[in-house]
């Protein structure tokens, strides 16, 4: 099979990497390239940092298999290829009853992208991580094809669910769906005066998803402020979703400046009216609001941009307001910023969620106090013993990253058997130093 | 009424877009060719987006042998059948050249082998009066060019197939459409140098659905080969013998 040299990023195109990309369209000729030309799976890129790059190395395309193996329209059963993209099938399953159980914030992330970053969605509170989902995958080791579940080879199982393609390529999976009334969402939204309010209305909620969008340009009394957004699924009729419209061109500098951020922020909370709203949207509208617009990450301009995302527990709320309060007074963060509390639901060893609150900012990469701050926010995130977001990283030290996974060490020793030549490495592995046992 | 697509070679990247497409209008599949595997899960698919049949037939253009039983299972289907036919290998000059018994080989998946099948299968549609043949061609039938001219002999040979059988299919109602793609994003061009726009295979199916529903004879794919192709056409020979493109 013919490669192609390509170079790509990652979402936030701040790290950029050349690979002889293979694009395997079938089962049988996957599994020759992981037998001959052995390299890591590249589902949607929809990561941040440099999780799904291998530069100078080879990488499988995984998206021209797409495609549904079976589905059992009673029992909400599904078997797909790994590169099926996640909003391709929302699309095609709601109106039959079912969703995905978690969605990230992007339809165009791939089942096997999910799967190897364990992702968590607006329910992540009551229904736990992706790979909680999983009722069997197949996946391609170096050494050989497997089948693996929860309790089938368990250990791989488990290495495999947030193991970033590390166990190997994973090639199909069977997910049990989430049942839905419809394929609309009825969404509450609700003004959110300032950071006590929002821990105490995430607290408090009950519905099946919820989210807080934060204005990070917000500081004092404001400091916190912003829109709680709780949803179930219904059905009933709204207009079509929106045709996506694209980025054409690498935005000017001044498009995300301080100033600019700051009004777009003060306009976006104050839409929702001070007693809050109750409106009806497209399935996709509410979980990829942000699909709608093809490659909004050029608004960054060419210099990209960095996310930060951590959790830390319930107990240490506060730290996370310090964190809050560093963004906003550093002035460099973007109008997504999002605040979300996190049940204790995690797929495997590597997996990002532990019960607590989630932070995610984005900041461009060019501003001059992101560096510094994103170190900050680091060491502030350690100090409370919680967990940066590998699917988003691009900056962090690997001392500190091996401290915060405890299960590091013994998930190093179970893929060193699967992948002894280290093969499947990525740019964020060998940067992290993750195969290493200490 | 009941409509059934015969898709040979539809493992490949515009077979199975084609084959998704029809099926999600309720259309019956029969998937032909070669990596039965393959197929299946293209089959699942293809059952699980709406098609109420959805089947596997072996197909090798090479093996005239297994042609009989595609036509038996054709005849079988009720309503309207359409073929659309994929097939062809594309050696690179260089090993054509290094041995000029692969020729054989290209005219036979390119040409002569689905020309056999589709004409043993022309009279089921002039019985029923009714469908569609899909040929696919290439743009590189169009003049004959230093990089693949036996491909290209290959795909000149059956466009003018598909013009006499269209000639013969229309007199009993049924239609025959050419297709010719230009470079399409498949495993066939992924990482050939030199390649550019190149069009998704989903927008090649959704073109082909469109000019079966309007009943064009010959289309480019996407729409601008049309004009690139007629300036390449219209080159006088004297000065295209020189070029290399
Ligand atoms: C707008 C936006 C919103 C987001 N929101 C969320 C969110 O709410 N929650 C959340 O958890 N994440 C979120 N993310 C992050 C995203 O969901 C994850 O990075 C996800 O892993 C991306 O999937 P992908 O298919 O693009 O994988 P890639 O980014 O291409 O790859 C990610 C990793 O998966 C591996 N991989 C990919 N396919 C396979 C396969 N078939 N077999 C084995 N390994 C494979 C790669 O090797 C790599 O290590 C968001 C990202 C964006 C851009």
């Amino acid at each position: 099979m013919r490669s192609k040299p390509i170079t790509y990023t990652g979402w936030g195109r701040v790290a950029i990497a050349t690979s002889d990309v293979y694009r395997p369209e079938r089962q049988t000729a996957l599994a020759a390239l992981v037998a001959d030309r052995p390299g890591p799976a590249l589902g949607g890129l929809r990561s941040y940092g440099d999780a799904c790059l291998n530069d100078e190395g080879t990488a499988i395309d995984m998206t021209r298999l797409d495609r549904v193996q079976s589905f059992d329209p009673e029992t909400g059963r599904i078997t797909v290829e790994g590169g099926v993209r996640l909003g391709d099938l929302s699309r095609w399953l709601a109106p039959r009853g079912w969703l995905p159980a978690v969605m990230p914030g992007t339809g165009f992330a791939t089942v096997g992208g999910a799967i190897a970053n364990d992702v968590h969605g607006k329910n992540h509170h009551n229904a736990g991580s992706f790979g909680q989902h999983v009722l069997e995958m197949d996946v391609i080791t170096p050494k050989g094809a497997k089948t693996t579940g929860p309790d089938k080879l368990p250990e791989l199982f488990k290495a495999t669910v947030g193991g970033m393609g590390q166990t190997g390529v994973i090639a199909r999976a069977t997910l049990q769906l989430k049942a839905v009334k419809g394929d609309v969402m009825m969404v509450t939204e609700r003004r959110v005066a300032n950071w006590d309010e929002h821990i105490a209305l995430l607290d408090a909620s009950q519905a099946t998803y919820t989210v807080g969008w934060i204005d990070a340009t917000a500081t004092g009394a404001s400091l916190g402020r912003g829109i709680l957004e709780e949803a179930e699924t219904g059905a009933g009729l709204v207009p079509p979703a929106k045709k996506a419209r694209r980025v054409p061109f690498d935005a000017p500098g001044f498009a995300l400046s301080p100033p600019v951020v700051r009004l777009f922020n003060a306009t976006y909370w104050r839409r929702v009216p001070a007693r809050g709203r109750t409106v009806v949207k497209p399935i996709t509208d509410f979980f990829f609001p942000l699909d709608k617009i093809h490659d909004w990450n050029r608004l960054y301009g060419k210099d990209g941009f960095h996310q930060f995302q951590c959790v830390v527990p319930l107990s240490e709320a506060d730290a996370l307001r310090e964190m809050l309060e560093k963004i906003a007074k550093a002035g460099s963060a973007s109008p997504l910023a999002v605040l979300k509390r996190m049940g204790p639901g995690r797929g495997g060893m590597m997996s990002f969620p532990m019960e607590g609150y989630t932070l995610a900012v984005d900041m461009p990469a060019a501003a001059a106090p992101t560096p510094g701050v994103m170190g900050e926010l680091m060491a502030m995130t350690r100090m409370a013993n919680g967990r940066i977001y590998l699917a988003k990283d691009a900056l962090s030290d690997g001392e500190f990253i091996r401290a915060m996974y405890p299960d590091h060490a013994k998930w190093a020793r179970i893929i060193a058997k699967h992948d002894p030549d280290g093969v499947m490495q990525t740019d964020l592995i060998r940067r992290l130093g993750l195969r290493s046992f200490s | 009424m009941s409509e059934t697509w015969l898709i040979l070679g539809a493992s490949s990247a515009m077979g199975r877009a084609l084959a998704r497409s029809v099926s999600e209008g309720g259309a019956s599949v029969l998937l032909a060719g070669r990596d039965l595997d393959d197929l299946r899960t293209h089959a699942a698919d293809c059952t699980v987006r709406g098609a109420p049949i959805a089947e596997v037939i072996a197909f090798d253009a090479r093996d005239p042998s297994g042609f009989n039983k595609i036509v038996t299972r054709a005849k079988a289907t009720d309503g309207t059948l359409n073929i659309a036919c994929f097939v062809g290998s594309m050696p690179p000059q260089e090993a054509i050249d290094a041995d000029p018994g692969l020729i054989d080989g290209t005219v036979t998946d390119s040409f002569s082998g689905p020309a056999q099948l589709i004409q043993m299968l022309a009279p089921i549609l002039e019985d029923r009066g009714s469908g569609t043949v899909v040929g696919v061609g290439s743009v590189a039938g169009d003049r004959g060019r230093i990089g693949n001219y036996v491909y290209g002999a290959a795909k000149a040979g059956f466009h003018t197939y598909l013009s006499g059988l269209r000639n013969r299919l229309t007199r009993a109602g049924a239609h025959v459409v050419t297709v010719k793609p230009g470079f399409v994003d498949t495993a066939m061009t992924w990482g050939i140098e030199g390649m550019f726009l190149v069009a998704p295979p989903e927008k090649v199916a959704q073109d082909i659905l469109r000019a079966v529903k309007k009943r064009r004879n010959v289309i480019y794919t996407p729409f601008f080969w049309r004009y690139i192709m007629l300036i390449i056409r219209h080159i006088p020979e004297a000065i295209f013998k020189k070029m290399s493109i």
